[in-house]
């Protein structure tokens, strides 16, 4: 029968684990490296800017050493093991043995996401040497602790050679995004937003640790090498394929389903993904390394790991696409009408998750993975643009009080920047990511099965979408009259900001600035504000990102009979799919068990060479795709404009708005009414969430507290309270009067004799 | 043994004055001492009063010991009279010390051990 390349890829690159080279291991133990020096730092209270050096350092050498390994190893799959983690066994027998290596497991899927993970945690570190010069000698070390060691967590969570490394990653990243949330811990709305993030991904770290649990009672390995090549898990993937799917048992397609779950709390996928724009309470260079490049994306990476443990469950993959396809529309809504700028950037990288995971779900890992890496570069650039706005405004975020920043003077990098983030995006023609979306959208309609074709339409209205909101904080922000009004963080990020930004210079009014016309100037008392622009840590990260989003596109010209570079990186890992070699086995495999569903457009797609292509309109879609998505693209972007842009954009025929806070678009939203408020409100999925889950959960826990308090800690007082009466019953004989005691004395001798005669007589 | 104390000009044993004279005294003196001890709240009277408690016991114990011609009791008494006079010594020591304290003799002052 058909087995399809994943499985002979599997088991190609299970034969041939070989032994990484020892110096690997200085990807993972310098940023460790890091940790310790700065926890150093920490301990000698050092109040300068050397833990964020060390940082870079060692992050820089993390990123040397990826590059080496990437010469060295491309394309092969190898092994390191650091020490003998766990190994343990209570008999003989299979799966009596449980064995977990601190090693790694270095293919071409890991050196991919450890090139992005530790190249742009070094250009992160670099901006955030300057973006948290303000707490230097306060928070500044234990910001960079965190940092490094969520770099280090990152490594074992990609590198690790088995899940229970995996695992560990997982909860030291989660760890991290914790303590980075909650940095401002003053802050209660930080605080809260922290502990959010931490509880929403325990439901999701739940699922992943029975999925782990799992993966060991039923395949006896959680070793990568082993479970690929598995006859167990073989046997399987080709039962699925042959169409009996009955065949596999209940509990190996679970693991599936498990491993999603993770994956959706990590990823913040719809249900789970709530945490995500909350998470924006931390630092920017948190957002953009933490909750939009790298992070998050560990969802993705775990989907394209255990694909074959996917390709089991007939209905897993499915799911995961129509999942990841809802969220990205959902997000996309609600990043639609929010006026926060960086957490429009948050609901776009909710949304922008949902199309990696329909790619990878799509069995279109290469696009799914593509996206990520182009999606690393533009999101964490236009954070960083962001975080560069707030830094200089005081905290201010809100698109409706700051306009025109593309005119002031020191603001053109963050403005290009921005421009460049946002085409990429907005998926304009010839961007990164304008080919990353493409291929996964294609592959939507390329693929058949299971409403697919929807997803793939939805998909392209949410690209619309996309290009609409990210234009709309462009043109708001950057484009239009001069205007801006501080935030409240005037006098500091957390309390005391040091006007040590050149803004503290008073006695030179509006120098610089003349052409600005401070809304607040009067009205809010913020007498004397000037922004600060970015100096020269910050230019230099926004202007490389800048060139490397655009580079990145760069990635699909590279081998583009495997669909770019991703592609020919995956081709030799357990991600690699049946997209890239074969349309026909993917048909096969998506059709062949679900044949009575109504696919009948692709039904006769199931033989044959170009037939087994799915068709947009009756379009070969890889080809057709790049015309309908710019359309999409540009469209948004026109919509953009003609309601947020400024007069004059296109000699007046589109856009109209003359100052920060009134454009066309409130005329549209009142017509709307209650529609974009809804939208602003998130849709109340907080609300909803509150009343089903946490107010129940409240009145349980108080329920529960009264029981507790009034029959455990009533018995428990019971037995300390009876001593305590029994005792105050006899105090007044202790009188404290000596002759009171004689007396008493006197009278039990007295009783005594009397009772002592009574007897006797 | 009594045969042969008498022989040698032993004393007889009390006829007219009776054992139960010596314990009524003892009794008498006992009591006084518990009444002064009671009443009194001066510490030196207090002590005193306790003192003659202890001396209407030997003086019970010498009692008996004539009565039944057994010269432990006797012994006994001597041994308490000495154990009497250490005791009076810290005694009245103590007394001086808790005088410093509150320039005071009343033994009411003293009730730390109020509950």
């Amino acid at each position: 029968m058909l087995i399809s390349p994943t499985l002979a890829a599997a088991a190609d690159g299970a034969h041939a684990v070989g032994s990484a080279p020892g110096w690997v291991l200085l990807i993972p133990m310098l940023p460790m490296l890091a940790v310790v020096l700065n926890t150093l730092a920490a301990v000698f209270r050092v109040r300068t800017k050397l833990p964020a050096w060390t940082t870079i350092a060692c992050l820089a050498g993390s990123f040397v050493a990826t590059l080496f390994a990437f010469m060295a190893l491309s394309g092969q799959t190898s092994v390191v093991t650091a020490w003998s983690w766990f190994d343990l066994s209570w008999g003989t027998g299979q799966g009596q043995r449980f064995v977990a290596d601190f090693g790694f497991y270095i293919d071409n899927l890991t050196l991919l996401w450890m090139l992005f993970v530790t190249g742009l945690a070094t250009l992160i570190a670099v901006y955030a040497s300057e973006y948290m010069e303000h707490d230097v000698g306060k928070g500044y070390t234990r910001f960079f602790v965190a940092f490094a060691l969520f770099v280090f967590s990152m490594t074992c969570l990609v590198m690790g050679d088995n899940m229970l490394m995996l695992y560990l990653g997982w909860e030291g990243v989660g760890l991290c995004s914790y303590l980075l949330i909650g940095y401002f811990y003053k802050k209660p709305s930080a605080v809260a937003a922290a502990k959010k993030a931490f509880i929403v991904n325990r439901i999701g770290d739940l699922g992943l640790a029975i999925g782990v649990m799992l993966t060991f009672v039923h395949f006896g390995t959680l070793e990568y090498a082993q479970l690929f090549q598995s006859e167990q898990l073989q046997g399987y993937i080709a039962a699925v394929q042959e169409g009996r799917a009955g065949d596999v048992p209940l509990m190996a397609q679970l693991i599936a389903v498990f491993l999603m779950i993770g994956a959706f709390g990590k990823s913040a996928q719809f249900p789970l993904y709530v945490w995500l724009p909350d998470a924006m309470e931390g630092p920017t260079p948190v957002s953009a390394l933490i909750h939009a490049a790298t992070m998050v994306t560990a969802g993705v990476y775990l989907i394209a790991r255990m694909l074959p443990v996917f390709l089991v469950s007939e209905w897993a993959l499915p799911v995961v696409a129509w999942v990841g396809t809802f969220t990205a529309l959902l997000a996309a809504t609600i990043g639609m009408a929010q006026f926060d700028i960086k957490r429009i950037m948050a609901y776009s990288t909710v949304s922008q998750l949902g199309y990696m995971f329909a790619g990878v779900a799509m069995l279109s890992s290469v696009g799914g993975v593509y996206h990520v890496v182009t999606h690393a570069f533009f999101k964490a650039l236009l954070f960083l643009c962001c975080g560069a706005v707030m830094h200089g405004f005081a905290g201010q975020l809100d698109l409706r009080k700051l306009s025109g920043l593309w005119h002031m003077k020191g603001w053109r990098v963050v403005s290009v920047g921005m421009l460049i983030g946002c085409l990429n995006l907005a998926g304009v023609p010839f961007t990164a990511g304008f080919f990353s979306k493409d291929m996964i959208i294609a592959e939507a309609f390329v693929t058949p099965g299971y409403g697919f074709s929807f997803l793939g339409w939805t998909l392209l209205f949410t690209a619309g979408l996309t290009a609409y909101y990210t234009f709309r904080v462009f043109f708001r922000v950057f484009t239009g009259p001069v205007q801006y009004e501080p935030g409240d963080e005037h006098h500091g990020h957390d309390n005391d900001h040091g006007h040590d930004h050149g803004h503290g210079d008073h006695a030179h009014d509006d120098h610089g600035h003349p052409s600005s016309e401070s809304l607040g100037h009067q009205d809010h008392g913020h007498d004397h504000f000037h922004p600060h622009p970015p100096r020269f840590a910050i230019n230099f990260v926004l202007a490389t990102l800048s060139v490397l989003a655009i580079l990145a596109a760069g990635l699909y010209f590279v081998t583009p009979e495997k669909h770019g570079w991703v592609g020919s990186m995956l081709e030799s890992t357990t991600a690699h799919n049946v997209y890239t070699a074969d349309h026909s086995a993917a048909a096969m495999f998506l059709i062949d068990e679900d044949a009575h569903a109504a696919h009948d457009t692709h039904a006769d797609a199931s033989h044959g060479d170009h037939a087994a292509h799915g068709s947009i309109l009756g379009f070969d879609p890889h080809k057709v795709m790049y015309y309908i998505s710019a359309i999409f693209g540009l469209t948004g972007i026109g919509l953009a404009a003609y309601l947020h842009g400024p007069k004059g954009l296109v000699s007046g025929f589109l856009g109209n708005r003359v100052e920060a806070g009134r454009c066309r678009m409130d005329a549209v939203a009142k017509a709307f009414d209650p529609i974009p408020r809804w939208a602003e409100n998130k849709w109340y999925v907080d609300e909803l969430y509150h009343f089903l889950f946490v107010r129940p959960l409240w009145v349980v826990a108080h329920v529960f507290h009264a029981i507790d308090k009034l029959f455990v800690d009533g018995l428990v007082n019971l037995f300390g309270y009876l001593p305590r009466l029994l005792g105050r019953g006899a105090q007044p004989g202790q009188s404290g009067v000596l002759n009171g005691y004689a007396l008493s004395m006197a009278g039990g001798v007295g009783v005594i004799l009397f009772i002592v005669v009574l007897v006797t007589l | 043994m009594t045969a042969l104390l008498a022989q040698s000009g032993f004393p007889e044993a009390m006829t007219s004055l009776t054992l139960y004279h010596y314990l009524f005294i003892s009794a008498v003196m006992f009591t006084l001492g518990l009444i002064g001890f009671v009443t009194r709240r001066n510490l030196i009277v207090m002590f005193l009063c306790t003192e003659m408690m202890f001396q209407a016991s030997g003086i019970a114990l010498v009692a008996f010991s004539r009565f039944y011609l057994e010269y432990t009791g006797q012994v006994f008494v001597i041994f308490v009279l000495t154990v009497a006079a250490a005791e009076a010594a810290m005694a009245l020591a103590l007394v001086v010390l808790l005088f410093r304290r509150h320039e005071t003799l009343d033994g009411s002052v003293w009730s730390l051990l109020k509950g």
